[in-house]
């Protein structure tokens, strides 16, 4: 099963890397763009992979390092992540108490890129802290700031409480509940 | 709606302990990536992959 020529095993990490950088993008066209660079630039970089290492990690950090030296280049487009649309765009309960998944895609959205791509890393793929730390070149304790902050910021905006059932905090719930005539133990 | 409310309560009942907030954004950071991860490559980075290979074939590979 072992790959002589570590572009094979390349080919294996596309999905991961697609879905990386759509998360970091927000933009499937970017996204691409963002992937397709990547690819090129590890394919003929493919000597600096140290053989046995993590490549998907290796992969992530090319993306990465692309995306925010564009993001310097077409410097100061609006992000999100400075808070600008956070008031207009607050996410609405959603009426069973559920998490809709549209509802945590937009609030994912506003997260900042370091947030997005901190908790993505480390809640979504399960990185470690240490590992996702060296794909960012950031400290471990940045990353785990992010990832509290960014989750932090999610659990506001889908007005998410920690020790009460999500149920039972939702007004709409609370509603529906006496109008009903049941009480809520 | 009644009978909705009653069976959810009794479900959160049955649990130990509900999700922590932290759990419950993960799994919806586990969706929103593996909703990416099942769509199939497109078909530019497919071209690219073949030209890529080819180039390297063309040019006289290393090995």
């Amino acid at each position: 099963m072992s790959h002589s020529d570590p572009r094979d095993e390349l080919v294996d990490h596309l999905p991961a890397l697609r879905a990386f950088a759509l998360s970091l993008t927000r933009n499937g066209s970017v996204a691409d763009d963002m992937v397709q660079d990547t690819v090129v630039k590890a394919w003929t970089n493919i000597e600096k992979f140290q053989v046995g290492t993590n490549m998907r990690a290796w992969l992530f950090t090319i993306l990465r390092n692309t995306y925010y030296s564009s993001r310097r280049k077409l410097n100061r487009e609006v992000s999100d992540g400075e808070g600008i649309f956070t008031e207009s765009l607050a996410v609405k309960p959603s009426h069973d108490g559920h998490m809709q998944m549209t509802d945590f895609k937009k609030a994912f959205a506003q997260l900042s890129d370091e947030q997005r791509e901190a908790l993505i890393l480390v809640g979504a793929i399960g990185f470690a802290y240490e590992e996702a730390a060296e794909t960012c070149g950031v400290a471990v304790g940045t990353i785990k700031s992010r990832v509290n902050r960014g989750r932090k910021r999610l659990a506001e905006l889908l007005h998410l409480s920690d020790d009460e059932s999500l149920e039972l905090t939702d007004d709409a719930t609370m509603a529906v509940i006496s109008a009903n005539g049941a009480s809520p133990v | 709606m009644h009978k909705k409310i009653r069976m959810k309560k009794q479900s959160m009942n049955d649990e130990v302990k509900k999700p922590s907030r932290e759990a419950q954004i993960d799994q919806s950071l586990k969706k929103v990536y593996e909703e990416v991860l099942q769509e199939e490559l497109p078909d530019r980075l497919k071209d690219l992959l073949a030209k890529l290979k080819a180039q390297d074939d063309g040019s006289g590979n290393l090995k």
